[in-house]
């Protein structure tokens, strides 16, 4: 990919869109269409984008695995301990009242923010790991012969 | 049992029956063809259409979108969709690429193992090691019988 | 045009075209599924189908073979398990009520409750959120333990030693002994 001069300027352009309207997707999915899994996978394909028209060396210097390993598990610590955190205030699990005793609505909109987030993170997390999986394979077919 | 078959009643089923003519479409392929990631294609379908067919059950005529208006004034008059569908399905399609991920590992896996991802090649390389197997082994308890 | 895609599948031998045309496929049922109201089942779809499965399937394609080789089965057991499967379904939706009805018993029961409390006790506008994240919560912490098990196993099929590249050797040795230590 080093002669591909038009790929290389359009994607350093397009990543830091890509990265905004993710987390635009994340943090709206409450007032339009999106959430914690379109968001998630809008950011991964960043990543992927980057990693696919520059090497996976420079992607993995920006995003190294061992952060994304970490992140996988991070995403459904953050949602089972929201859960857990409604269990140690005294009320059920998951119970997003707990969140804001005094205003049960304004709980329910902070519960639901965090746990979008935490679904956000971890399908980040594995689609980035899994494409790091792949990509860190010897093709068998060389770039030549596509 | 024919009776009931007005146009109506056709054009009111349609939808449903062009769904089946889809999935039936990626199960044939799954059946039918022996290389595994056209298997994988094939399910793709199969499972995009079963999607389909269940959010079709759940839209209304004339209505819209199940997102509310921004400041929550709900006017009385506006039908929504149902959606209960779209909740289920979005679990499904996440499941759906969850599998598709681990199935493709898979293969890699074994066109490192067996050196080809057709099933006929597969299965004769599994039937020979299994017949050199057997002659090992019968030859053990033949040896010591 | 849903159909002509899913019949090129069939026929087509080059595994790069069924790829595309399986990101074809996704597009198109993405623009179907916002005529039939559900957008954000839409935009999922279109991501994950357009995005994210073309691209792990060229991955596979990259690792394996480009073009599949013709079985010499002969095509009539399957014909027919696909008719016979076909026509029970059809037998089925006869049953079923008319595309687009209100009375349909989907519509009952739980549904118009949802639509009335969710403005009331959640208070935010997408309601298929609202449910997603809120009424029903707990299966969308099973599914996102079902994706967190997905990349883990991913990970344990595709990190052997054997074929990796071999640019930094010793790097490769550490980082497996990392996630060995890591995941035991």
């Amino acid at each position: 990919m080093r002669h591909h001069l038009i790929l290389r300027v359009v994607t350093k352009l397009l990543v830091g869109t890509i990265i905004l309207f993710a987390l635009y997707v994340q943090f709206h999915g409450d007032y339009s269409p999106g959430g914690g899994f379109q968001a998630g996978v809008i950011m991964a394909v960043a990543f992927i984008l980057y990693g696919i028209v520059f090497s996976l060396a420079k992607v993995q210097q920006v995003f190294p695995p061992w952060l994304v390993h970490k992140l996988v598990a991070l995403g459904v610590l953050i949602y089972a301990g929201t859960g857990v955190y409604s269990l140690l205030t005294g009320y059920n699990y998951l119970d997003y009242t707990a969140l804001n005793p005094s205003y049960p609505e304004y709980g329910q909109e902070r519960g639901i923010l965090l746990v979008e987030f935490g679904v956000g993170v971890t399908v980040t997390g594995v689609m980035v790991a899994v494409y790091y999986a792949f990509a860190a394979r010897t093709p068998v077919i060389s770039d030549e012969e596509w | 049992m024919f009776q009931e078959f007005t146009w109506e009643f056709i054009v009111g089923h349609m939808n449903y029956w062009l769904f089946i003519v889809l999935m039936m479409t990626g199960l044939y392929v799954v059946v039918a063809r022996g290389n595994l990631v056209k298997k994988l294609v094939g399910l793709n379908i199969f499972q995009v259409s079963v999607f389909m067919l269940y959010i079709s059950v759940g839209k209304v005529t004339g209505g819209t979108a199940p997102i509310f208006p921004t400041d929550m004034k709900i006017d009385p008059d506006v039908i929504y969709s149902n959606p209960l569908p779209h909740v289920l399905i979005l679990t499904a399609i996440v499941v759906g690429i969850a599998t598709t991920s681990l199935a493709l590992a898979l293969i890699v896996r074994i066109r490192e193992a067996y050196d080809t991802i057709e099933e006929a090649g597969i299965l004769e390389i599994e039937s020979a090691i299994c017949r050199e197997e057997n002659r090992i082994h019968g030859e053990a308890m033949g040896g010591r019988g | 045009m849903l159909v002509i895609t899913a019949l090129a599948v069939v026929r087509t031998r080059s595994l790069f075209a069924v790829v595309m045309l399986s990101g074809v496929f996704s597009l198109l049922s993405a623009l179907l599924l916002v005529t039939l109201d559900a957008v954000d089942v839409a935009f999922t779809e279109a991501a994950v189908g357009a995005g994210i499965s073309t691209v792990l399937m060229l991955s596979t394609l990259a690792l394996t073979t480009r073009h599949e080789r013709p079985s010499g089965a002969s095509p009539a057991i399957p014909l027919f398990v696909v008719l016979v499967v076909g026509a029970a379904l059809f037998y089925g939706t006869l049953d079923m009520p008319n595309f687009g009805s209100a009375e349909a018993p989907a519509m009952q029961h739980v549904y118009p409750e949802y639509m009335e409390r969710a403005p009331h006790e959640i208070g935010i506008p997408n309601v298929v959120t609202a449910i997603l994240a809120s009424y029903r919560g707990y299966d969308t912490l099973g599914e996102t333990a079902v994706v967190f098990t997905a990349g883990v196993g991913v990970l344990l099929l595709l990190s052997g030693l054997r074929r990796r590249r071999r640019e930094d050797g010793d790097d490769d040795d550490d980082e497996e002994k990392e996630e060995e230590r890591g995941q035991g």
